[in-house]
C-alpha cells in the first residue's frame, strides 16, 4: 500500500539546510499496524506530513498505492488525502462551537456525498469510534478530551479510507482515555483499517503490531512487536 | 463542495461572530445607504428644477428689453427697467413668424394693493387672453381676461391664489369683489389654480389686468416687459429664436446683433443650465456618499483578514480532509461577499427609507431611481469580490502543514 524508496526532506532556512529526512526507506501492507516512534525532532511529524501527503519528500520516491506522490499537483493531493487518508491529531482540530454531528460530516462535504447519505454515515462512524449515541448532537467544545479524540477518529473514519494516521493521538488525554482510544485503533485494525501510529512514549508504540523507530531523520529499528498478541498470531 | 453546503459553511462562520459580521455590514450599510439617499436628494432636486421650468408653459421663448444675455441672469434682471419692446413688436412677431403659435405680450411691474383692511404688496402683470395657454397658467374659478377686456381696457383683475390669500383670507371667494391698484379699483373676475414657486419667482403671488388697462392707468405708456413666445414645436425652438431675433432688429434699426436692445431666453437653455447645476450637486453628494463606501469595504477586507488569521489551523485542517485551493478560495470569498450583499440590501432599503423621510418631513423632493438601486448592488458585490479576493487568496495559499501547526 504504502512505498517508501530513500526519501529525504530537507528544509532550507536561507543558508541553513536542515535535514529532517535521510533517505528512509520501507513499506506498509494493507491491515497492518505499526507505530512510528522516535524522540522529538526525530524527523517522525515530518515523515508523518509526507506520509499523509500533506508534504512531498524533497528527494525519492513515495509511492501510495503505486503512484508517486511527488508527481502530483495540489488538487490530486487534496483529493487522495481526502478518498484515501484519515487524519486524528494530538490536538483534536474539532470545529468549534459545531455539532458532533457537523464535524464528523465535514469530509463528506467535501467529498461531494449527498446530503442525505452523510447524516447515517456520520452516525456509524460515531458508533465504530465508540460514542455514545446522546453526544451526537452535543458543540463540541461541550466534550470531554476523550470524546473529542472519538469524535476525531469518527471523522477520519467517516469517508472511509484505506490509512488511518494517528498523530500522538493521546498526547492531550490522560492515560485512562488514553488507553481507551488505543482500544479503538485495535478495534478499527481487527476490522482491517490500515493503522500508523505516531508516538514518542513506547508504551504506546507497543499496542501496534509494528515498531519503526526513527532517529536524526533516520529509521534506526524496524521490528515486528513480540508483545502483540496479534503479531504473534501472524508470526506463527 | 455543493453550493447549499458553501452556503452552510458560510452563514455558520458569519453567524459564529454575530457581533463582528454585524459591524462589519455596518460599514457597508452605511455607504450604500448613503450612496442611495444623496443620488436621491440630487436627482429628486433635478427633477423638481426641470418640472418647475416646464411648468413656466412648454416650448416658450421670452423676449425681454435691454439686458445682457449671461448665465445665471436670465429670468428677472432689468425686467421693466428698459422700454423698448412694444405690443407692435409682439403684434409684429405673431404675425410674420410662421413657426410661431401664440405670443402673449405682458407688462408687469410691483405696486401695493389693497382690498378692504388688507394690503399686499405683489406683482400685477398687464397681460392678454393668450398668456394662460402659453405660461401653463388654469383657472380655479372664475374666467381669465378676455380679448374683449383688452380692448376696452377693462378695470378687471385675476388674481394668483397667494394673492387672493394675502387680500381676501385664506381659500375665500374674492369674485366680484373690487381690489385697489394705484388708487384704482378692480373688479376681481378670476383665481388661478396654484402652481407653485418655479425657483425663481412665486407665480402664484401674482394680479393679471388686461394689458391695455396696465399700459394706460399703471405704467402710463405702451412699452410691454415681456414677450412670450410659444414655438409650434420643440424642433422649430432655435430656428424661431433666430427669427425673432432677426425680426426684432430690423423693427428696431439695429444693424449689430451685440448691441441688440433686447435679449431671447429660451427655455430649453433654461432647462439644460439648471440640470448642469443639479446634476453636478448630484455628483458631489454622490462622490461623498462613495468615500464612505469605499471605507466599509476596507472594513470587510479588515474583517476578511483577522478572520483568516483566526482561523488558520481550521483552514489547515479543511485542507488536511481533502478541500482543495478553490474550496477554501471560495468560501472565504463567499463570506466576503454575503457580507457586503447582505449589507448592500440593508443599505438600499435604508437609503429609500431615509429618502421617504426626508421628502416627508424635511421638504426635499427625492426620488430613489431603480438605476441607483442596481448600481449600489452592483458597487457592493464588487466591494466584496475586490476586498474578499486577497484574504480568499491568502487563505487558500496556506500550506495544509503550516497552517495545521499555527498557534
Amino acid at each position: 500500500m504504502i512505498e517508501c524508496k530513500k526519501i529525504s526532506k530537507i528544509y532550507q532556512n536561507g543558508a541553513v539546510e536542515t535535514i529532517a529526512l535521510k533517505e528512509a526507506s520501507f513499506t506498509i501492507q494493507d491491515g497492518e499496524f505499526v507505530a512510528i516512534i522516535g524522540p522529538s525532532g526525530s524527523g517522525k511529524s515530518t515523515l508523518m506530513h509526507i506520509l499523509g501527503a500533506l508534504d512531498t519528500p524533497s528527494s525519492g520516491e513515495y509511492l501510495f498505492d503505486g503512484q508517486n506522490v511527488a508527481e502530483l499537483s495540489d488538487d490530486a493531493l487534496a483529493d487522495l488525502r481526502k478518498n484515501k487518508i484519515g487524519f486524528v491529531f494530538q490536538s483534536f482540530n474539532l470545529l468549534p462551537r459545531a455539532t458532533v454531528l457537523r464535524n464528523v460530516m465535514l469530509p463528506l462535504v467535501y467529498a461531494d456525498v449527498p446530503q442525505k447519505e452523510r447524516e447515517p454515515r456520520a452516525a456509524a462512524a460515531l458508533q465504530d469510534a465508540g460514542l455514545d449515541e446522546s453526544h451526537f448532537n452535543h458543540l463540541s467544545n461541550q466534550l470531554s478530551g476523550g470524546q473529542m479524540q472519538r469524535v476525531a477518529i469518527a471523522r477520519a473514519l467517516v469517508n472511509n479510507p484505506a490509512l488511518i494516521l494517528a498523530d500522538e493521538p493521546t498526547g492531550n488525554l490522560d492515560s485512562k482515555t488514553g488507553e481507551a482510544v488505543l482500544e479503538t485503533f485495535q478495534n478499527l485494525n481487527q476490522q482491517g483499517k490500515t493503522i500508523i501510529l505516531i508516538t514518542h512514549e513506547r508504551y504506546i508504540a507497543s499496542r501496534a503490531k509494528r515498531i519503526i523507530s526513527i532517529k536524526d531523520g533516520k529509521i534506526v529499528e524496524d521490528t515486528l512487536n513480540k508483545n502483540s498478541a496479534i503479531a504473534q498470531q501472524i508470526k506463527e | 463542495m455543493l453550493i447549499t453546503d458553501l452556503f452552510q459553511e458560510t452563514f455558520s462562520a458569519l453567524l459564529l461572530n454575530k457581533a463582528r459580521s454585524g459591524l462589519t455590514v455596518l460599514g457597508i450599510v452605511i455607504g450604500i445607504g448613503s450612496v442611495i439617499a444623496m443620488i436621491a436628494i440630487g436627482q429628486g432636486s433635478q427633477e423638481m428644477i426641470q418640472s418647475n421650468i416646464q411648468s413656466l408653459g412648454s416650448n416658450l421663448i421670452i423676449v425681454m428689453p435691454g439686458v445682457q444675455r449671461g448665465i445665471g441672469f436670465q429670468v428677472s434682471q432689468g425686467r421693466g427697467s428698459s422700454q423698448t419692446l412694444t405690443r407692435e413688436d409682439a403684434d409684429a412677431i405673431a404675425s410674420e413668424i410662421s413657426s410661431v403659435k401664440a405670443v402673449a405680450p405682458e407688462l408687469s411691474s410691483r405696486y401695493q394693493v389693497t382690498a378692504k383692511k388688507n394690503n399686499t404688496n405683489t406683482q400685477v402683470a398687464g397681460a392678454t387672453a393668450a398668456y394662460p395657454a402659453i405660461r401653463n397658467v388654469k383657472i380655479d374659478s372664475g374666467s381669465f381676461i378676455s380679448d374683449q377686456n383688452v380692448k376696452s381696457m377693462a378695470k378687471v383683475a385675476v388674481l394668483g391664489p397667494q394673492a387672493r390669500d394675502d387680500l381676501f383670507g385664506e381659500n375665500a371667494d374674492p369674485l366680484g369683489q373690487m381690489i385697489r391698484i394705484k388708487q384704482i379699483n378692480f373688479k376681481v373676475i378670476g383665481v388661478t389654480a396654484a402652481k407653485g414657486g418655479s425657483g425663481f419667482s412665486n407665480q402664484d403671488d401674482m394680479i393679471f389686468i388686461p394689458l391695455t388697462t396696465a399700459g394706460q392707468f399703471l405704467s402710463g405708456a405702451n412699452y410691454v416687459s415681456t414677450i412670450s413666445v410659444q414655438a409650434a414645436s420643440e424642433n422649430a425652438m432655435a430656428e424661431t429664436q433666430q427669427q425673432i431675433s432677426a425680426l426684432l432688429l430690423a423693427r428696431h434699426n439695429i444693424a449689430d446683433s451685440q448691441l441688440a436692445d433686447f435679449s431671447i431666453l429660451n427655455q430649453t437653455d433654461i432647462v439644460e443650465t439648471a440640470s448642469q447645476v443639479a446634476s453636478t450637486f448630484t455628483t458631489l453628494l454622490g462622490s461623498v456618499a462613495a468615500i464612505s463606501l469605499i471605507v466599509g469595504g476596507i472594513g470587510i477586507m479588515n474583517m476578511m483578514l483577522t478572520t483568516v488569521t483566526e482561523r488558520t489551523r481550521e483552514i489547515g485542517l479543511r485542507k488536511a480532509i481533502g478541500a482543495k485551493k478553490n474550496d477554501i478560495n471560495l468560501q472565504f470569498l463567499t463570506e466576503a461577499i454575503i457580507l457586503t450583499f447582505s449589507g448592500g440590501v440593508i443599505g438600499a432599503f435604508l437609503g429609500w427609507l431615509v429618502s421617504l423621510g426626508m421628502s416627508r418631513f424635511g421638504g426635499i423632493t427625492t426620488q430613489v431611481s431603480l438605476s441607483s438601486i442596481l448600481l449600489a448592488f452592483c458597487v457592493s458585490s464588487a466591494i466584496g469580490i475586490i476586498f474578499g479576493y486577497y484574504p480568499a487568496r491568502r487563505a487558500a495559499g496556506l500550506k495544509p502543514i503550516e497552517a495545521l501547526r499555527y498557534e
